[in-house]
C-alpha cells in the first residue's frame, strides 16, 4: 500500500474516532455509551499507529501528522467527517458501511511487503473484528427501522468519496487544532 | 425509634453490613436512594463540562485519555443506577428527575471550563476531591454500594494521575501555559472548597448516622487541603485564599467558603445548570427511539 | 417503597440483588413472587445480566456487577467494556440474573460442631495428655 492510500486510512480513523467521541456521555443508553466510547478510542489509537509508522518515513511526528495539516491535506472519506450526533440511525449506518468496506481494505494491508505495516494490519483487525460485531449487532437490531434503511442509502456512495471537504469538517477542525493552534510549538 | 430500627442501627454503627433484600429501616432506604442517586447523576453530569474538551484536545495522548476518563464517568454512573435501581428506583426515574431538576448533583458540575487549564485542575483537584469521598465511601453500611466503590476509585486514579500529567506538562512549558493553570486554579478553588459540604457535625448528619457516609464534611476537606495544598504550592501556584494555612495543631484554616452559594447552585442555578440539563433532556428526546427500538422485544 | 406499578426493569424472579424479596414490607404492588404488575412491565422488557470477572488465570470468578440489555449479543460487547477495557480481566461470565439462584439460610439448629474447629477441643486434652507422658517417663 502505498503512503498515500496510507494516509487516507490513518485519516478515515480519526476522523471517524473524533466523530464517534461525539457521542461519549450521550449515547442513547449508559451501557451503549461506554462500549461505543471503546470503538471511538479503538479508531483512534489506530490511526496513531498508522500515523506513527508513516512519520517514521516523513521525518515527522504521529501528533504533527494528525493536527498540523491544513484542512485541505486531509485525505479522509466524505463519509466520515459529516456530524451525525444526534442522529444514531445515521451513525450506525455509517458504522456499519464503514466497518464493512474497512476489512476489505485491513485485508488487502495484512498482506504488505512491508512485514511492520503487515503486523500493524493484524492487530487492527483483531480489534476490528469487535467493532465489526457491534455493528451487525446494531445492524439486527434497527433493520427494521425505516430511518435506518434511509440512512444507509444516504451514506453508502460517500464511502469512496475523497476530495473537497465540507464546511463541516473545516469546522471540526478548526475545534480540533484550536488548543494546539493557541500556542504554536507548546509541548501539551 | 422502634426496637427493630435501633437493633439496625446498632448494627451498621458497629460495622454491619446491609445486602440488597435484607430488612432496613423506611428512613436508611430513603436516605441510601437519594444519596446514592446524586452521585449517579453527578457522574452523568460531569461527563458534560469535559465533552467539550475531547474535542480540543491537543495531541493524540491527550484525546485519548481524556475520552477514556470520560468514559468512565459514564460507566460509574451505570454501576451506580443500577444499585439504585436494586433498590427500588427505576433507572429511567432516576433520569427523569434529574432532567427536571427535582434531584441534585454536585456544586462542581454547575460550572463552565473554560480552557484546557480546567481540563488539568478538574482532573487533578476535582477529581482528587471526590477521591476523598469515595475512598470513605468504601466502608459504606450498604455493601452493593461500596463494592462498587472500589472499581470507581480505582479508575479514578487514573483520571488523577491523567490531570497531574496534564498540569505538570503545561508547569514545565511556557509563561501561557502556566497563567492558563493558575487561573483556571483561581476560579475553581471556591466550588472545590464548598465540595464537601458545609461543616455539620458528623453525628447530626444523618448519612453519617447510618454510615452510608463514614466520615464527616469537615474531615474530607480537610484531608483535601492536607493532600493538595502542599501539592499545588511545590509547583509556584498559588490559592486564591490569603488566610489559607496550617495552623499549630495541623488544622488547616481558611476563609469561610460561601454556603449561600454552594446551595444556590446546588439547587439548579449554577452558571451552566439549565444549559447542561437541557442538552440531557433534548439527547434523550432525540434517542428515545433507540431504546423502544432495544427494549420492544427482549429476544 | 416507590412501588406504582413495580419495578419493571427488575425480571420478576430475579433473586440476586433482586429487590423485590420484602413482601412483607411493601404490600401488594411490589414484588408479588414471579409476576410482573402495572402497565410499565410491558414497555419495557430488558433483561439484567450479571457480571462474574476472573482477574487472573486460575483465580476464582467474583461477581463484578450488572448490565442491563436487550438480550445476550448486546450484553456481551456491554459486559466486555464495563467490566474488561482496562484489561482488568481475563475472563468474564455473563448470565442473566434470573439463572442466578441464591441461597442464604442455612439451618443448623441442633449445633453440629463437629464440622467446626470448635468441636474438637484439643488443648485441655493435649495439656493432659503430655503431663501424664512426662509423669510416666520420670518413674
Amino acid at each position: 500500500m502505498n503512503a498515500q492510500k496510507l494516509l487516507e486510512l490513518a485519516d478515515d480513523e480519526l476522523i471517524l474516532g473524533w466523530r464517534n467521541s461525539e457521542w461519549t456521555g450521550i449515547a442513547p443508553l449508559l451501557e451503549e455509551d461506554v462500549a461505543f466510547s471503546s470503538i471511538a478510542q479503538n479508531e483512534i489509537g489506530h490511526a496513531r499507529a498508522l500515523y506513527e509508522h508513516a512519520a517514521r518515513e516523513l521525518g515527522t511526528t504521529a501528533d504533527e501528522l494528525a493536527f498540523d495539516r491544513q484542512p485541505e491535506e486531509y485525505r479522509h472519506s466524505r463519509l466520515v467527517e459529516l456530524r451525525l450526533v444526534p442522529d444514531w440511525a445515521a451513525t450506525i449506518a455509517r458504522h456499519y458501511l464503514y466497518e464493512t468496506a474497512d476489512e476489505e481494505r485491513i485485508g488487502a494491508l495484512k498482506k504488505s511487503d512491508d512485514p511492520e505495516l503487515a503486523g500493524l494490519a493484524a492487530k487492527i483487525d483483531r480489534e476490528e473484528a469487535y467493532h465489526r460485531m457491534h455493528a451487525q449487532m446494531w445492524f439486527d437490531r434497527l433493520r427494521e427501522e425505516p430511518r435506518f434503511a434511509a440512512a444507509l442509502e444516504e451514506l453508502r456512495p460517500l464511502a469512496e468519496t475523497r476530495g473537497e471537504h465540507t464546511p463541516e469538517f473545516v469546522e471540526l477542525w478548526e475545534e480540533m487544532t484550536s488548543v494546539r493552534r493557541s500556542l504554536a510549538g507548546a509541548t501539551w | 425509634m422502634d426496637p427493630r430500627e435501633q437493633e439496625f442501627l446498632d448494627y451498621v454503627q458497629s460495622g454491619g453490613q446491609v445486602e440488597t433484600d435484607d430488612w432496613m429501616p423506611d428512613d436508611y432506604r430513603t436516605k441510601l436512594i437519594k444519596f446514592i442517586e446524586m452521585h449517579g447523576n453527578s457522574e452523568l453530569m460531569g461527563v458534560l463540562p469535559e465533552r467539550e474538551w475531547i474535542l480540543r484536545a491537543p495531541t493524540l495522548q491527550r484525546k485519548l485519555a481524556l475520552t477514556a476518563k470520560v468514559q468512565d464517568e459514564v460507566g460509574h454512573s451505570q454501576l451506580i443506577y443500577r444499585v439504585v435501581e436494586d433498590l427500588g428506583k427505576p433507572r429511567e426515574q432516576c433520569l427523569a428527575d434529574l432532567i427536571s431538576g427535582k434531584s441534585k448533583f454536585h456544586n462542581v458540575f454547575h460550572y463552565p471550563t473554560k480552557t484546557w487549564g480546567d481540563v488539568g485542575v478538574i482532573a487533578w483537584l476535582v477529581d482528587a476531591a471526590a477521591i476523598i469521598s469515595q475512598k470513605a465511601l468504601l466502608k459504606c453500611s450498604y455493601a452493593p454500594y461500596a463494592r462498587i466503590m472500589k472499581k470507581i476509585c480505582w479508575e479514578e486514579s487514573f483520571h488523577i494521575l491523567h490531570g497531574r500529567d496534564v498540569i505538570l506538562t503545561m508547569m514545565l512549558g511556557t509563561d501561557e501555559q502556566r497563567e492558563l493553570v493558575q487561573e483556571a486554579l483561581d476560579r475553581w478553588w471556591g466550588p472545590l472548597m464548598q465540595f464537601h459540604g458545609n461543616p455539620i457535625s458528623r453525628d447530626e448528619d444523618p448519612m453519617y448516622v447510618w454510615r452510608i457516609k463514614s466520615q464527616g464534611n469537615e474531615e474530607a476537606r480537610q484531608q483535601f487541603l492536607d493532600g493538595y495544598v502542599p501539592q499545588i504550592w511545590e509547583l509556584g501556584l498559588t490559592v486564591p485564599d490569603p488566610k489559607l494555612r496550617k495552623n499549630e495543631d495541623g488544622v488547616w484554616e481558611y476563609t469561610e467558603p460561601d454556603w449561600d452559594e454552594l446551595k444556590h447552585v446546588v439547587t439548579g442555578h449554577g452558571p451552566k445548570t439549565a444549559e447542561r440539563l437541557e442538552l440531557r433532556r433534548s439527547t434523550r428526546e432525540e434517542t428515545e427511539w433507540v431504546r423502544r427500538a432495544m427494549l420492544a422485544e427482549a429476544a | 417503597m416507590e412501588g406504582e406499578g413495580g419495578n419493571p426493569e427488575v425480571p420478576p424472579d430475579g433473586i440476586l440483588g433482586d429487590a423485590e424479596a420484602r413482601p412483607e414490607e411493601e404490600g401488594g404492588t411490589w414484588g408479588k413472587h414471579g409476576f410482573p404488575h402495572g402497565s410499565e412491565q410491558s414497555e419495557r422488557r430488558s433483561v439484567i445480566y450479571e457480571v462474574f470477572r476472573q482477574e487472573r488465570k486460575g483465580q476464582a470468578f467474583a461477581h463484578a456487577g450488572s448490565v442491563e440489555a436487550p438480550n445476550e449479543a448486546f450484553a456481551e460487547p456491554y459486559a466486555r467494556e464495563q467490566y474488561g477495557r482496562r484489561g482488568e480481566s481475563t475472563a468474564l461470565w455473563v448470565v442473566p440474573r434470573e439463572a442466578v439462584h441464591e441461597i442464604e439460610d442455612f439451618a443448623d439448629e441442633l449445633g453440629r460442631n463437629y464440622h467446626r474447629v470448635d468441636g474438637y477441643p484439643l488443648k485441655e486434652k493435649l495439656g493432659r495428655a503430655r503431663e501424664r507422658a512426662e509423669a510416666s517417663r520420670a518413674s
